[in-house]
């Protein structure tokens, strides 16, 4: 074979683009989440079918069960969509644990882990293309909407702000399933976890009915849970009335989401091989 | 001789309880390969993991052209190109996009990158398939296009965990040229394999490794010389004739009833010399055999010589995430030639 005894001179390495570790932690970042988003368009399909659900929610609301639903004061489509845009947001995040389950159990995490880019790039990479991906998830529902009788009755700064509260919300969820993502490393597996979770925070919530005919301590859950709050928050932001209150509560849901499940899901990943 | 580009000493790695890699030390001279041999689950990728700064190791160090894996990971990450047993290459998007995304997360320029991608398609032959979702790719495919991916920062170290488990012939032989002709470029390699043959083909030193220990270490003509060169299987009706067989068969060379009890197996230095004196001896004793072979020894025999136990040993070694290596075991070759 290749015996040692004309030393070959090794090759040297590339020489690395100059940039601070902060550019560079951002810079793999936007590599990253431009990568996952390529895919997302690449396969519509998981788009197609992240719409199709919350789609026929709308429906199946608005004209089924809507009629008999009472909301005092505000017209029912009006309050579902809230709950609607929320809802969507928040099963969007499964996609987060999805992705990097998948991204695990093909190898590509354990690539990634050897190259020198930041720990951080690949989970904020995948939540900001997720984020990104709720963004136009939300346009599309809010098109649906307004086929079917939804109305902003404040102004287009509320619209925004409600936005960005779906938004922010979205990415805090994103962040937990992050952690259900790598814990688990099967696409399947995340989904089977998240499910349950996904389940008791969007539907035990203010988001389609009033908590009011709710029994004692579900009404008490219902009332004061995260999902609810960012609903609250975004009713407020659409159709009007105190907000203030409502919008730091979500806030503050949203950021200490993110301040406990972040670093957790950058632990693990750091761990994981 | 110059200092090793790779230095393991003493590396221990445990999960929990189970000790995947036991105290293993070697070293690599610079554009050498070392071949790391050994059975599902003995700790063989694990070590990998380490050495490429993806583990921690537990006890003792390694150390990559100076660098310490442990002290030093981003600066062992910047010399060191890894291709796994999975191609850890992303499906949705095309080959160069997939080499041009590895390329920005090593850092380089932008037009460095893209310069490299189209070399590296070039190079592995996938320049009409660059433009292609990896979806479509076919299995050896996606392999070159992966150790392309290892390549594109143009490390001069390389670790290649199985490259060529699960590719047919053909996409062996050409991975093979392409390991080669990185080495005399000199590229230092540190490749796994569950294959001798592979090892012997490729590899200057061999690591032979089991139940996370280093059982042997030298070159691969060292290592088939204790194992002998050819190995001389005899296939008897019943389990008492294979008794008796082994017995006349064991002035030729050391002879073994196998675990199905019927063959007995001779190692043996000189393949047609020893079928003509096993012809002999058999008939001698009024045995008449069902069929006799000639082959080459296999990491089986290897593992049974060096250690007293086939090579099957339970994956339950290493953690849960190196389980596919597990269905890389069917696919052993054996050389088989009738006498």
């Amino acid at each position: 074979m290749t015996a040692p005894t004309v030393s070959v001179p090794a090759p040297a390495p590339l020489p690395a683009e100059h940039k601070s570790k902060l550019g560079w932690a951002v810079s793999d970042a936007l590599t990253i989440a431009q990568r996952n988003l390529i895919g997302l368009f690449r396969v519509p399909t998981t788009l197609v079918f992240s719409t199709i659900q919350p789609v026929i929610f709308v429906l199946m609301f608005r004209y089924v069960f809507g009629g008999a639903i009472s909301t005092p004061g505000v017209r029912y489509v009006d309050f579902l969509m809230a709950g609607i845009f929320v809802q969507t947001v928040t099963f969007g995040s499964v996609n987060t644990g999805v992705g990097l389950a998948e991204d695990l159990s093909k190898g590509l995490i354990e690539r990634f882990r050897s190259l020198a880019m930041a720990r951080s790039a690949v989970l904020a990479g995948r939540t900001l293309a997720d984020t990104l991906r709720n963004l136009m998830v939300i346009i599309l529902m809010m098109l649906v909407g307004f086929g079917v009788g939804f109305r902003v009755h404040t102004n287009v700064f509320g619209l925004l702000g409600a936005i960005g509260v779906m938004l922010l919300f979205g990415f805090s969820m994103s962040w937990v399933m992050a952690n259900i993502g790598l814990r688990t490393g099967s696409a399947e597996g995340a989904q089977a976890a998240a499910f349950p979770m996904m389940a008791v925070l969007v539907f035990a919530s203010n988001s389609f009915v009033p908590t009011a005919t709710m029994p004692g301590p579900l009404r008490a859950y219902a009332n004061h849970q995260p999902v609810s709050a960012a609903v609250d928050a975004v009713r407020a932001l659409t159709i009007g009335g105190p907000t203030t209150g409502k919008l730091i509560a979500t806030l503050a849901w949203s950021l200490g989401i993110l301040a406990v499940f972040a670093p957790l899901a950058v632990r693990r990943y750091r761990r994981t091989a | 001789m110059s200092e090793p580009a790779i230095l393991v000493e003493g590396l221990v790695k445990r999960f929990g309880d189970v000790v995947a890699v036991d105290g293993i030390s070697f070293e690599v001279p610079p554009a050498t390969i070392l071949g790391l041999l050994g059975p599902n689950g003995a700790g063989k990728t694990t070590t990998v993991r380490v050495l490429t700064t993806i583990l921690r190791p537990d006890s003792g160090r390694a150390v990559v052209l100076g660098h310490d894996v442990a002290a030093e990971p981003d600066a062992v990450r910047n010399i060191i190109g890894l291709a796994g047993q999975f191609a850890a290459v992303d499906g949705n998007l095309t080959g160069r996009e997939n080499l041009r995304m590895i390329g920005r997360l090593t850092h380089q320029p932008k037009p460095v990158v893209a310069e490299r991608a189209g070399l590296l398609l070039e190079r592995f032959g996938l320049a009409d398939a660059a433009d292609r979702t990896v979806r479509t790719y076919s299995g050896g495919m996606r392999r070159r296009l992966d150790l392309a991916a290892a390549l594109v920062h143009r490390p001069p170290v390389l670790f290649l965990d199985e490259p060529t488990t699960g590719l047919d012939p053909r996409g062996r032989n050409d991975l093979w040229a392409v390991i080669s002709e990185l080495v005399s470029d000199g590229t230092t390699v540190l490749l796994t394999t569950q294959y001798l043959e592979e090892a012997e083909r490729l590899a200057d030193d061999v690591v032979v490794i089991d139940g996370g220990q280093m059982i042997a270490h030298g070159t691969p003509r060292e290592l088939k010389s204790k194992v002998g060169a050819t190995i001389l299987e005899v296939r008897l009706p019943d389990p008492a004739d294979a008794r008796r067989a082994a017995g006349v068969l064991s002035p030729i060379g050391p002879a073994e009833v196998a675990s199905d009890g019927v063959t007995v197996a001779v190692t043996v230095p000189d393949a047609g010399r020893a079928v003509l004196d096993a012809v002999r001896a058999l008939d001698g004793a009024g045995l008449v055999p069902e069929w006799i072979t000639v082959r080459e020894p296999t990491l089986d025999d290897v593992f049974l010589q060096l250690t007293g136990h086939p090579a099957e040993t339970p994956v339950d070694a290493e953690d849960d995430a190196s389980g596919s290596e597990a269905a890389a075991g069917s696919g052993r070759s054996r050389k088989r030639g009738a006498a």
